[in-house]
């Protein structure tokens, strides 16, 4: 793509919670992502800029940030198809406390998961027979097409209603109690399907998409979301919660 | 620092429209009833009423409470099929074609009433 | 909005889509030619048809406006969960007791 422009201005979130946007200019090159101008910035321009990565390669999610009002892995977007006439804002990631600059705190994300009983809890022991799971029975189906969320807190920063509810405990850590829920080895599910039901939990989601729309790992956390709705409205139903 | 970019989607919107809806006629429903209620001092009373709001305006507002009913119970049935059918082609088609829909119940309402 | 809160919120709105379809269809069939007062209360002055149809409604709209106004005040205003559970709940309270007395007014012989 030609590109006149020789260099981008670019708007860093620069301080915690209370800061403000200052303005660099970068140069451009093809194939640039904005993880690429971050570290220009960091490494030539100024070096008290904080910033979060991990792999660089689209795989650990650690380089979530806020580009232009979404909340993107920066390794895996170019500047190109973001940059609108050479221009660039990025922050942290919203819906987060500010530590600094770019990065965020994510223990309250994954105070979440905990909360929504998103670890494993076993049935059996190592002296046990490893558990026999067919990976085509309809649970494991269901299970498996949501299990690779890598905790980037893309969709929790996406959430408007993570952003109006404090108590709501977000898409992925609901999209991990369903994963648990279909794990047939997974020994904790009355609690979970209980946590899940709770104020704050699955009924709170207002299928407003914004999670699936942004999930770079394609996950559909609303679906996994409207299945709890199921799951835990027939449990009501029956009395069991 | 607010991410607006994603509220531009024609779901996003759709959800919005619906929880607005909802709050009108919410704000709404008490008049509605208090109106009715006239009926309680006879039907010169209500009668009253009905005469006053054989304005176009008042008209006017009325075809727009159908629409904002129509959407409203059309916004939740899209609710209810995302969540019961978790499907995901053509919401968006889906979306604009209910609100359409509402739209046109409200417009030959008002079209008769006018 | 937890487990409970939904379940009534969706049944209470799963009752109301006949009903506000007859409702509506009512509203035209009722515009046809201009409305008075003699005209509607002729129909449902002692009628248990129109009785049971309106009171049903305002029932389910009670309870369904009120989750719906619940939700909207924890999330939007300061409120606290609880308060606005407060708030809704007197809401509910108003929209029964209108719509009741709305009920009985265009019912009762």
């Amino acid at each position: 793509m030609a590109d006149s422009r020789s260099e981008l201005t670019v708007l860093l979130w620069r301080g915690a919670q209370e800061g403000r946007y200052e303005t660099y200019k970068v140069p451009s090159c093809e194939n640039q992502t904005v993880l690429d101008i971050v570290t220009f910035v960091q490494r030539h321009l100024d070096p008290t800029l904080s910033y979060r990565f991990a792999c660089r390669v689209g795989m650990c999610g650690s380089c979530a940030m806020t580009v232009n009002g979404r909340p993107r892995w920066t390794c895996r977007t170019h500047v190109a198809a973001v940059a609108k006439g050479g221009r660039l804002k990025i922050g942290p990631l919203a819906n987060l406390p500010v530590i600094k600059d770019l990065a965020t705190d994510l223990r309250p994300f994954f105070d979440k998961w905990q909360e929504a009983k998103g670890a494993f809890v076993p049935s059996q022991t190592r002296n046990d027979d490893i558990a026999r799971v067919r990976p085509d029975s309809a649970a494991r189906i269901a299970a498996d097409a949501a299990i690779e969320c890598i905790n980037c807190a893309i969709c929790y920063a996406a959430c408007d209603t993570v952003r109006w509810n404090s108590d709501y405990l977000g898409p992925a850590a609901l999209n991990r109690a369903w994963t648990l829920l279909n794990d047939e080895r997974d020994a904790g599910n009355a609690e979970r399907l209980r946590a899940v039901a709770a104020s704050g939990g699955c009924h709170a989601c207002h299928s407003h998409q914004s999670c699936q729309e942004l999930c770079p790992q394609l996950l559909n956390p609303t679906a996994s979301i409207a299945a709890l709705k199921r799951r835990t409205m027939w449990a009501y139903l029956r009395g069991e919660l | 620092m607010t991410a607006l970019a994603h509220r531009q989607s024609v779901l996003w919107i759709a959800a919005l429209v619906h929880r607005l809806s909802g709050l009108a006629l919410a704000i709404f429903l008490p008049f509605h009833f208090l109106t009715l209620g006239l009926a309680i001092e006879g039907e010169a009373s209500l009668e009253k009423f009905l005469r006053w709001s054989d304005q176009p305006l008042v008209k006017l507002a009325e075809s727009g409470l159908i629409f904002l009913l129509m959407v409203h119970m059309l916004g939740g049935m899209r609710v209810f099929l995302i969540e019961n059918l978790a499907w995901h082609d053509r919401q968006k088609e889906l979306a604009a074609v209910a609100a359409a829909v509402a739209a046109l119940v409200a417009f030959i309402l008002l079209a008769r009433i006018l | 909005m937890n487990v409970g809160l939904y379940v009534w919120q969706r049944l209470t709105a799963a009752l109301m889509v006949p009903l506000v379809l007859l409702h509506v269809v009512v509203i035209f069939y009722a515009t046809r030619k201009g409305l008075t007062a003699a005209d509607i209360l002729a129909r449902t002055r002692g009628s248990l048809a129109w009785a049971s149809f309106y009171g049903a409604f305002v029932v389910a709209v009670a309870v369904h406006a009120a989750i719906g106004v619940r939700n909207v005040l924890a999330e939007w205003s300061p409120l606290k969960s609880r308060d606005a559970g407060i708030l809704a709940g007197a809401f509910s309270v108003l929209l029964f007791l209108l719509g009741g007395r709305a009920v009985v007014a265009v019912v009762l012989p």
